[in-house]
């Protein structure tokens, strides 16, 4: 195997092969008879949008989700796998994006966890799992002290912990997911290297990523999913990053969110002016202005800083150098406290743990940001703060049988949706907004297009953080694209085509 | 996964030395227990001679005294690992005392042992069900617990003490010798178990990270009954030492804020209180730690009570010195 990029080096006879797997949730379709093959020893990379059903056709392999139809066969034998634990005992392995480690342990002892190597006698043998750990990391080309405690081993190690954990179960097959997101650029170098001893080795590897230059460099083949289809399968030597691009996004005729242009006075001092902004390693020197009545849309890959960026702009992440003016002036961000006395508010990524109350009523999560407005000497006017509940549940359609009702039983477009009121009550300048659309209907995210261009109309500062292009190019005037923590370029909404053209810019692959 | 990785991307082992340094530092907060063990026995050695602390009879006096609550913290270590609570080991010992006595007129000193640890069975099923299928958390379950078996013993004896008719149960249980035997029985079979066997090894998991655990195959569920009806086990074992202690009598409240000193046992010895971390040497370090001040200070003649506020100052010290605090690993 002496050039993988060939592709056709493996040797023919397939390690997995699900053919017609059908899975629906609840009458939506979320698989629809696609056929995935695995070859020995290859990388295959697996690439598709959000909600294409990567994720979903990876955890029927894993045994997490049964399928409606279809089989799957491991060597040529059909199986039926019914957990993860009969997905191990298959040879599937997978290196979990949320680590399944434990950090109180011992990294030998992470690595042989529910597979304990044992004396005769039948205690646990320590010092065996230590040599066989070592003798794992010394095939993997890696260096960790087995006996070192998980919690004190920084991220890098915890993914190839889990590699070593999935090989010393004698894994034929790893599924690995985003698995360079939280690493850096030399950390990547020595994972590939990694990835390429495996294959060597005869172990075949899923790839799932975003990320066109990974893809060309680890890949020998790539299938493409597109709304629950399979769309390719090709050895990627036979393709550009253009194809692929291409085969996720689809040609997609009628756009769901059009584009309205609006028009922004940029002519005065910007109400947000950002400059040279450097937060740990994750944003490197972030420059950028917005003016009253912008939308500004943050682009990016997963890890490219978008997240971190919002978070230093709300005072939780602190700011190593650079400076934020807010109106002219220059403000010091040290906690959200003083984001918020600025004018600043954040509505987070994950809303049910950083943005919501889930036990609590809707109305006390509305008013959350605002008891301040409906005191009455120091107790809380009750009546008061009902009726600016109310309005809020008017002004957003939230669909709830009362104000009463805990907003964890709401559906998750309905959650988001006091989130977001939650911070329109407080009625700052500044809002930003992460992923806002993630995981809510198609119903709603319409609603929430449409307010963020209310938003914007009067006068406030939008910025959009969304892995949705169609949502971002719908509401976005300007698309800062991020890439590694630094600002990639800055288009104008008006120069940018369509879905295809956004998603180059952002792979950084078009001119 | 957030939760740790938050300060410590930037650890990494530079080499073996930076390596071995950080163990190191790491290891005299775990050793404390035995520092201060050590410490104090030296202290009270220089000063106290001449009051007799040295004699070996009341240095023995210390396991002896100490075994009722190392029995049932050996149990709890586990409990405590595996990121749970028991509460009603203290009121269990009491009415494992009763079902003692109770057997004993029916069957002599067989069925008085068997009585009293079938009790223990028992309550542990039932509180090992209510965590993992009911799903209460488990401060809770054994909360009611302990109401609930404090009141059906001072009810079924009328609040009266219940002399167990077995001369021999005294003999086993509460003899100078054997009492410091089963100390030392608890103390190696709960080494053995937490350390060297696949079930220690699943507490210490389950208690570290629930999710990775499930994801590495072990039944977390499983492992925390298993827990609980060890705990209720060894606690209706405890309730035995006590009994043939106090005169070969059950009595219902004879275990009363017992199940306090055992947890303060489990904590001093180094078991985390988060779980995911234990040590049954440890804790049987706590509970002679605990019983060799309260031996030092009353040779000083200092009163009960106010040795209470000195015990309780000094196990805040011990803890604080070991740094657990929510959040910091």
């Amino acid at each position: 195997m002496a050039d993988h990029r060939d592709g056709g080096t493996n040797s023919p006879d397939p390690v997995i092969a699900m053919a017609n797997i059908c899975k629906s949730f609840n009458n939506n379709v979320v698989l629809d008879s696609v056929d995935f093959e695995l070859l020995r020893g290859e990388v295959h990379v697996l690439a598709g949008g959000n909600g294409a059903g990567k994720s979903t056709l990876m955890k029927i392999l894993q045994g997490v989700y049964s399928m409606d139809s279809g089989s799957i066969e491991i060597n040529g034998q059909r199986v039926n796998i019914g957990s993860i634990h009969g997905a191990r005992a298959a040879g599937i392995g997978m290196v979990f994006q949320e680590f399944s480690l434990v950090p109180t342990l011992s990294v030998a002892r992470n690595v042989f966890l529910g597979n304990e190597r044992r004396s005769s006698l039948g205690f646990l043998d320590d010092g065996d799992s230590v040599e066989r750990t070592r003798a794992v990391f010394a095939d993997m080309g890696v260096d960790i002290d087995p006996t070192i405690t998980m919690g004190n081993l920084g991220t890098a190690y915890w993914q190839l912990t889990e590699i070593a954990k999935a090989i010393a179960q004698d894994a034929k097959v790893l599924i690995l997911d985003e698995p360079t997101a939280s690493l850096a650029k030399d950390e990547v170098d020595a994972l590939f290297a990694l990835v390429r001893r495996l294959t060597d080795n005869g172990i075949s590897v899923i790839y799932i990523s975003h990320r066109m230059d990974e893809i060309f460099r680890i890949g020998d083949r790539i299938t493409v999913l597109r709304d629950g289809q399979r769309v390719q399968t090709s050895p990627i030597a036979d393709l550009t990053a253009a194809d692929v691009v291409h085969a996720i996004v689809g040609r997609k005729v009628e756009s769901a969110f059009e584009w309205k242009p609006r028009s922004v006075d940029r002519s005065g001092a910007p109400l947000l002016e950002v400059r040279h902004l450097n937060v740990g390693t994750r944003v490197r020197d972030v420059s950028f202005t917005a003016h009253r009545g912008e939308i500004i849309g943050l682009a990016g890959l997963m890890g490219a800083g978008r997240t971190e960026l919002a978070r230093a702009l709300f005072g939780i992440d602190h700011i190593d150098s650079g400076d934020v003016l807010i109106r002219g002036e220059r403000v010091h961000l040290t906690n959200s406290g003083n984001a918020i006395a600025a004018g600043v508010a954040l509505i987070p990524e994950d809303r049910r743990d950083q943005g919501l109350v889930l036990e609590h009523s809707v109305r006390d999560n509305l008013l959350l940001t605002l008891l301040g407005r409906f005191r009455r000497g120091p107790l809380l006017n009750d009546r008061k703060g009902s009726a600016i509940a109310a309005e809020l549940i008017d002004k957003l359609s939230v669909k709830t049988a009362s104000q009463k009702l805990a907003v964890g039983r709401l559906s998750g477009g309905n959650q988001q949706k006091v989130v977001i009121g939650k911070w329109l009550g407080a009625d700052p300048d500044i809002l930003i907004m992460d992923e806002p659309t993630a995981g809510v209907d198609i119903g709603t995210k319409t609603e929430i297009v449409e307010r963020i261009r209310a938003l914007g109309d009067l006068g406030k500062v939008v910025i959009v953080i969304s892995s949705e292009l169609p949502e971002l190019l719908a509401v976005a005037d300007r698309v800062i694209v991020l890439r590694s923590g630094a600002i990639d370029r800055t288009i104008e909404r008006a120069d940018i085509a369509d879905e295809h053209a956004l998603q180059l810019a952002i792979q950084g692959v078009a001119p | 996964m957030t939760d740790l990785s938050i300060g410590q991307t930037a650890t990494r082992p530079v080499g073996r030395v930076s390596a071995l340094l950080r163990r190191a530092g790491a290891d005299w907060r775990q050793y404390v227990i035995y520092i201060g063990f050590a410490a104090i026995f030296v202290i009270f050695a220089l000063t106290l001679n001449d009051k007799g602390f040295l004699q070996s009879n009341n240095l023995l006096n210390i396991p002896r005294q100490a075994s009722v609550v190392a029995v049932a913290a050996v149990a709890m270590t586990f409990v405590i690992a595996s990121a749970e609570i028991d509460l009603s080991v203290g009121s269990l010992a009491g009415l494992a005392g009763i079902a003692a006595a109770f057997g004993s007129h029916h069957g002599g000193l067989v069925m008085a042992i068997l009585a009293a640890l079938g009790v223990g069975l028992l309550v542990g099923t039932i509180n090992g069900l209510l965590v993992t299928i009911v799903k209460i958390p488990s401060f809770l379950v054994t909360l009611s617990m302990l109401w609930m078996i404090r009141g059906f013993g001072q009810w079924r004896t009328s609040a009266k003490g219940q002399p167990i008719a077995a001369a021999a149960f005294k003999t086993i249980f509460g003899s100078n010798s054997m009492r410091i035997v089963w100390l030392v029985v608890f103390a190696v079979i709960g080494t053995i178990v937490l350390n060297k066997t696949r079930a220690g090894r699943f507490v210490l998991a389950t208690g570290g990270n629930r999710t990775a655990a499930e994801f590495s195959g072990i039944s977390t569920k499983r492992v925390k009954f298993w827990v609980f009806v060890a705990s209720s086990v060894c606690a209706a074992f405890a309730g035995m030492i006590l009994a043939a202690n106090l005169n070969n009598t059950g009595k219902y409240e004879y275990g009363n804020g017992l199940e306090l000193s055992v947890i303060a046992a489990v904590i001093l010895g180094g078991t985390s209180l988060f779980g995911g971390k234990g040590s049954v040497p440890g804790t049987i370090f706590g509970a002679l730690f605990v019983q060799l001040i309260g031996n030092g200070l009353l040779l000083t003649g200092l009163e009960s009570s106010q040795l209470d506020i000195i015990k309780g100052g000094i196990i805040v010290v011990a803890v604080a010195l070991r740094r657990e605090r929510k959040g910091v690993r």
